[in-house]
């Protein structure tokens, strides 16, 4: 039953056992979408930020000494925690604000449950290159539209046909400052990847 | 022959000696760490980087945890972490890395976790 998974590690010296395991989500969407404010509302802590030079990080840096003083751009990642149960940590990552550090969403999106796009429904356009990757990637995803107040300003199907994306992605009206709100939207996306996984196993 | 850190990334790469990889391990940024108590008693009048990583580990957390509390680019992180894992200081858990996610298994019982909540 608690079966050690195979790349884990354990020091043998001292018996001691690392039986959690961590699962990652991606939260994705535009420039000030509510990444951090959707993690912020769920999160057991208050979001971390974890940084990463650019050049050293997208071509990796080996042991040849000094560095580039080209290496300027430092990509920066909020994030949050949630501590599910004694062996199951969950996190979740907000993707970097430019779209060019894609090498820091492929880390991300590796091995992830899914993601979550938040939508800004005045800028749609935003959302654009976050809904191209995921889809390209294969990755599940969900698409949760900012309201205020409890209004959403928009119909969501008329977003699916702005957005162009299929019929079976989810597509849920979300508060990013409300924790039930948050909860249900992440609800949402891992109930999406079982039933994409459940489909997968059938074919 | 005075030295001045010329930024905060070459101070941080004289902590790791240079190296940004280390014993080929490539760490992902969820990776859970966590210190022995061998480890934790070894660290805990050190000063430097390890002692620090070794003292946040307590229970588990992750890599980018570390580099955010000790304010160290992500890569230095992961190679303190390996260093440690070499020593047999810390455990690992590293997260799924396969492409396709987590087992139906693991995405059910998520689902109950965060219903939960």
């Amino acid at each position: 039953m608690t079966s050690r998974p195979s790349d884990t590690l354990t020091p043998e010296r001292d018996g001691d056992e690392l039986r959690a395991r961590p699962l990652k989500m991606v939260i994705a969407g535009g420039f000030a979408a509510g990444k951090t404010t959707f993690v912020d509302a769920i999160s057991e802590i208050t979001p971390l930020t974890t940084e990463a030079p650019m050049t050293s990080a997208s071509l990796g840096v080996d042991d040849r000494g000094p560095v580039s003083s080209k290496t300027t751009t430092t990509v920066a990642m909020d994030f949050g925690r949630i501590t599910l149960s004694e062996t199951t940590v969950l996190y979740l990552f907000g993707t970097p604000g430019q779209d060019r550090f894609w090498f820091m969403w492929d880390e991300l999106s590796k091995g992830a449950v899914g993601a979550v796009v938040l939508v800004d429904t005045r800028r749609l356009q935003d959302s654009f290159a976050a809904v191209d990757y995921f889809e390209d990637r294969g990755l599940p995803y969900v698409i949760a539209l900012n309201c205020f107040d409890g209004v959403l300003q928009h119909d969501p199907e008329a977003v699916r046909r702005a957005l162009g994306i299929d019929d079976d992605i989810p597509i849920v009206a979300s508060d990013a400052r409300d924790r039930a709100s948050a909860k249900e939207v992440l609800l949402e996306l891992v109930a999406h990847a079982i039933a994409r996984k459940r489909v997968g196993n059938l074919v | 022959m005075a030295e001045q850190p010329r930024s905060r990334f070459l101070r941080q790469f004289a902590i790791t000696q240079g190296r940004a990889r280390s014993i080929g391990v490539d760490l992902p940024l969820d990776t859970l760490v966590q210190a022995t108590a061998k480890a934790q008693a070894a660290y805990r009048d050190q000063r430097g980087e390890y002692a620090d990583v070794v003292r946040l580990a307590v229970r588990p957390i992750s890599i980018a945890e570390i580099s955010a509390h000790l304010h160290v680019h992500l890569g230095i992180a992961r190679v303190l972490v390996s260093d440690l894992a070499a020593q047999g200081a810390v455990g690992v858990a590293t997260g799924n890395t396969d492409e396709a996610g987590p087992d139906l298994r693991t995405l059910e019982r998520l689902f109950d976790d965060l219903q939960a909540l």
